[in-house]
């Protein structure tokens, strides 16, 4: 029975029919962002492994994640952790029940971005 | 049904009957972060450029280590639990179950390199 009409059921609206909304954009721009993260962390992995090798192999390391590649990488990343930690936090007061208004959760939306671009401008100038 | 939980009425559900302890552990993982984040990003980037003798010396110290130690374990076992969930979307048949080994291995070798390099540094 649970084979029945497998692959061929009337599917509900998806991506191409909505207009594009914050609530929907800034859900998408979690996953990036997350997902992402993986290329700085494996960058950061291998400056760490490089440290305890020798200093030849960290001056590799260091001379990659220095670079303006590495400056990018590491930047986008820096504003990418800050935009994921947000969306978390707004994630986290959604899953105990707040927030979930719509004018709030256009809000929070706009919140992410912006805290996260601003987070990201403060770190560069403590660091 | 005064006994009932809003968790006990969702465990088990699902087709991989697993859903409820998957999401319980990005719940877990997404706090701890919130707390190792910020306390890595600002020990380890004043790091990011220093000379090698310099980094050496910092992260041999136990609460950069420890921070950083705990935030890539942590992270990556937060991360293999995220992208599970994107390749669950995107990724369909044998291509899903190669897909979510390679990242579950990426994930712990990375999380183990991670550890070993800051014992190295350490001891």
């Amino acid at each position: 029975m649970a084979d029945v009409n497998r692959g061929n059921r009337p599917l509900s609206p998806h991506l191409q029919i909505y207009r594009p909304q914050i609530t929907s954009a800034s859900s998408i721009f979690t996953r990036i962002t997350g997902n992402g993260l993986l290329v700085g962390s494996l960058l950061i992995v291998w400056w760490f492994l490089a440290a305890a090798i020798s200093p030849e192999a960290f001056a590799v390391a260091d001379g990659v994640i220095t670079s303006w590649f590495g400056d990018v990488v590491m930047t986008l990343s820096l504003l990418a952790l800050w935009y994921h930690t947000l969306a978390g936090v707004r994630h986290l007061v959604w899953d105990a029940g707040y927030g979930l208004e719509l004018a709030t959760a256009e809000k929070l939306g706009w919140g992410c971005i912006g805290g996260s671009v601003v987070l990201t401008i403060l770190t560069l100038f403590l660091i | 049904m005064a006994f009932m939980t809003d968790r006990k009425r969702a465990i088990g559900w699902g087709s991989a009957k697993s859903g409820t302890e998957h999401h319980w552990h990005m719940i877990l993982s997404s706090v701890a972060l919130l707390i190792l984040i910020p306390l890595f990003v600002f020990t380890f980037g004043p790091m990011l450029g220093e000379p090698h003798e310099e980094v050496v010396a910092y992260f041999s110290r136990p609460f950069p280590a420890i921070v950083a130690g705990l935030t890539l374990v942590v992270g990556f076992m937060h991360f293999k639990n995220g992208v599970q969930v994107m390749i669950d979307d995107y990724v369909e048949g044998l291509a899903r179950e190669i897909a979510i080994i390679a990242m579950t291995c990426v994930s712990y070798a990375a999380a183990a390199i991670g550890v070993f390099a800051l014992a190295r540094l350490a001891l």
